[in-house]
């Protein structure tokens, strides 16, 4: 193979500056919203102490999982050596560090006390698998800039397989602990299952590659670079590989929840009678985001590029509804603690939880999507990351 | 040390003491002498567990002097919005599904010998004193309310609101999570919580405060001679606050 050239991506056209104008404007209003929830209290949001974290969280957990998920593409260029996997390695570490950038501004910024987010770094709780997040996150971070020095400079590449195989260890325990976030919460039916660690995993490979799919497609289509279609058309067939996982621990998750009598009430409230936590799960996250992606990756007749893309799009959107509906949904349904009576308070406490997503909480989980691309386009401005031809075809 | 597969710690003590002291114990709530009561100076002893038991039968349906006494005296203020208004304890009408039988108890912090608020707590803010009651520390607590998402009996509070006319003894803080400190300052000083009392002056005297390890105390005899029981057994948490008549 001959030496990939990388240089770097330096939009001058009028559209260029616009789209990042505009992503500035974003990640702005989303600081302001957050700095709006911080001055008035969370009343202004939707959340409350029934549903306590809602859809800033979704955002957070969505791109936290999708840092993870997106660096896999590296990992099967230097980990498991499969050389046209290998130009994009450092475009999918670049994306993966700003996916968590952006997820945890999200995070810090819906905490009650943002502006304690020191104390969070040195204040630790050794059980609290929140406290082992942080660590995870932090030296995630830490792992891949060293990765990324690793794979753009020439005399240490020789050690870029090991801290490859390091990050893609430290990866999975990552989202591991992710899901345990919600898996060890042992008072809620809804949650209190190991097997959300695991299909948070796959979750996460899922999500990280269709981000990466578009996000790489989008930079090469706007730096004017050769893209290779069979390329993305390979990555879209393991993609799809990772959706039928993901079904399949869905599939699991669920036949498992129904098998326990005790479970029974949190399964027909998401599955049949939840409103729009069963209309997310069936008509987004199955459909739209499983089935139509399967099919769209797996028939030939799709196999075009704008195609793929619309896929990817819409594994996004299952994705995110998936995550809607395991962390609203599982807040919604009341905690059962008087089972085998009615129970009545002035708090609703045992019935489903009312929540609709207020705008400073929308603006602010957009704003982390922009502050993902604005961080993305700014380093590869700076910076060479982006492969400058290919031998293959140019579509 | 503590066996969490066995009886709980405090039941194992009351079995101990059985028959000694039951007659007694009747009659409803009496104040506690309070041979526990400290110093500012002095620290908490970890000889004392605090607890409460809730004579369900005594408990009035409508009834709210527990849940106004708290509130006046942490100076909890209600914003007429249910869902994310800060409660420390509320009432609870149960109605059993296959009798019909109809209860009436307050819902406060269970004070967990095993609190899971405290495991989830990334920054340790959530913690129990020796004495067994489970506080936030103001100071540390970043607002990330997982232990309000652990908490098993919705017991914990996100503050959603400015704060006004706070009492010195009980400071809060918005976006901090809080719950019943088993009114601590009050306790400390030889006295009961605000929300016994309350009952106690509207002639209920359905709550019973007083240490658990201590066998002589009203409290132990009376769990000791009654059958309580505590909420969501399974989690083998072995709370500090009991029902009767449940
Ligand atoms: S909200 Fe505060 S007390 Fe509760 S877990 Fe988070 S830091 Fe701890």
């Amino acid at each position: 193979m001959p030496p990939i050239r990388y240089s770097r991506v330096v939009g001058k056209s009028k559209s260029y500056f616009m789209f990042l104008f505009s992503l500035c404007a974003l990640a702005l209003s989303g600081l302001v919203a957050a700095h709006f929830m911080d001055t008035n209290g969370h009343h202004v949001t939707g959340m409350t102490n029934r549903v306590v974290w809602g859809l800033p969280h979704v955002f957070a957990i969505f791109l936290i999982v999708g840092a993870s998920g997106c660096l896999n593409i590296a990992s099967i260029g230097t980990v498991f050596g499969r050389q046209d996997y290998k130009p994009l390695g450092r475009l999918s570490a670049l994306v993966s560090i700003a996916l968590l950038i952006g997820g945890l501004c999200v995070l810090v910024l819906d905490l009650g006390r943002p502006d304690r987010l020191i104390i969070a770094m040195t204040h630790f709780n050794f059980k609290s698998i929140f406290a082992w997040n942080i660590l995870l996150y932090v030296g995630f971070l830490l792992i891949v800039v060293v990765y990324l020095w690793f794979m753009m400079e020439p005399r240490m590449k020789i050690y870029s397989r090991k801290v490859g195989v390091f990050a893609f260890v430290w990866r999975f325990i990552l989202t591991t602990g992710t899901g345990s976030i919600f898996g060890f919460l042992v008072a809620r039916k809804s949650y209190d299952t190991a097997i959300l660690a695991p299909l948070f995993i796959v979750l996460s490979l899922v999500i990280g590659s269709a981000i990466f799919i578009l996000a790489h497609s989008a930079i090469m289509r706007f730096g004017e670079r050769p893209l290779r279609v069979p390329l993305i058309s390979k990555i879209c067939k393991l993609l799809a590989l990772f959706l039928c996982l993901l079904f399949y621990m869905t599939l699991v998750q669920h036949l498992s929840f129904s098998y326990a009598t005790e479970r029974h009430g949190v399964e027909k409230f998401i599955l049949a009678e939840g409103g729009i936590y069963t209309f997310l799960f069936w008509g987004v996250q199955i459909l739209i985001g499983t089935l139509l992606p399967l099919i769209v990756f797996l028939v030939p007749y799709f196999n075009r590029l704008s195609f793929l893309l619309m896929g990817c799009c819409m594994v996004l959107l299952g994705g995110f509804a998936q995550l809607y509906v395991i962390i609203i949904g599982g807040q919604a349904y009341p905690l059962e603690i008087f089972p085998g009576y009615i129970v009545e308070d002035g708090f609703f406490s045992h019935s489903i939880a009312a929540y609709v997503p207020t705008i400073p909480e929308l603006f602010l989980g957009v704003g982390g999507i922009a502050l993902v691309v604005i961080l993305v386009m700014m380093v590869i401005r700076i910076l060479p990351f982006v492969e400058e031809s290919s031998s293959s075809s140019v579509h | 040390m503590m066996n969490d597969n066995s009886i709980d710690h405090y039941r194992r003590r009351f079995l101990k003491n059985a028959g000694v002291t039951a007659a007694s114990a009747v009659g409803g709530v009496q104040l506690i002498n309070f041979a526990n009561a400290k110093s500012d100076d002095q620290a908490v002893a970890d000889s004392v567990r605090w607890g409460m038991l809730v004579d369900t039968s005594k408990c009035a349906t409508d009834c709210t002097a527990c849940v106004d006494s708290c509130n006046e005296e942490h100076g909890l203020e209600l914003f007429d919005r249910p869902e994310s208004d800060v409660q420390w304890i509320r009432k609870v009408e149960l109605q059993n599904k296959s009798t019909g039988h109809q209860v009436s108890l307050p819902m406060l912090c269970q004070h967990c010998e095993n609190p899971p608020c405290v495991d989830v707590c990334p920054t340790g803010a959530s913690f129990k004193r020796d004495d067994g009651v489970v506080l936030v520390n103001k100071h540390t607590c970043i607002g990330c309310r997982y232990c309000v998402m652990a908490c098993p009996y919705l017991a914990r509070s996100f503050v959603h609101e400015n704060l006004e006319n706070q009492r010195s003894w009980s400071p809060r803080g918005k976006g901090t999570v809080e719950s019943c400190n088993f009114c601590v300052h009050r306790v400390d000083k030889g006295e009961q919580p605000a929300c016994v009392v309350g009952c106690q002056s509207d002639g209920h005297k359905a709550l019973l405060f007083g240490d658990l390890n201590d066998p002589d105390s009203e409290i132990s005899n009376r769990a000791n001679t009654i059958s309580s029981r505590e909420l969501r057994a399974d989690l083998s948490l072995n709370t500090a606050v009991r029902y009767e008549g449940l």
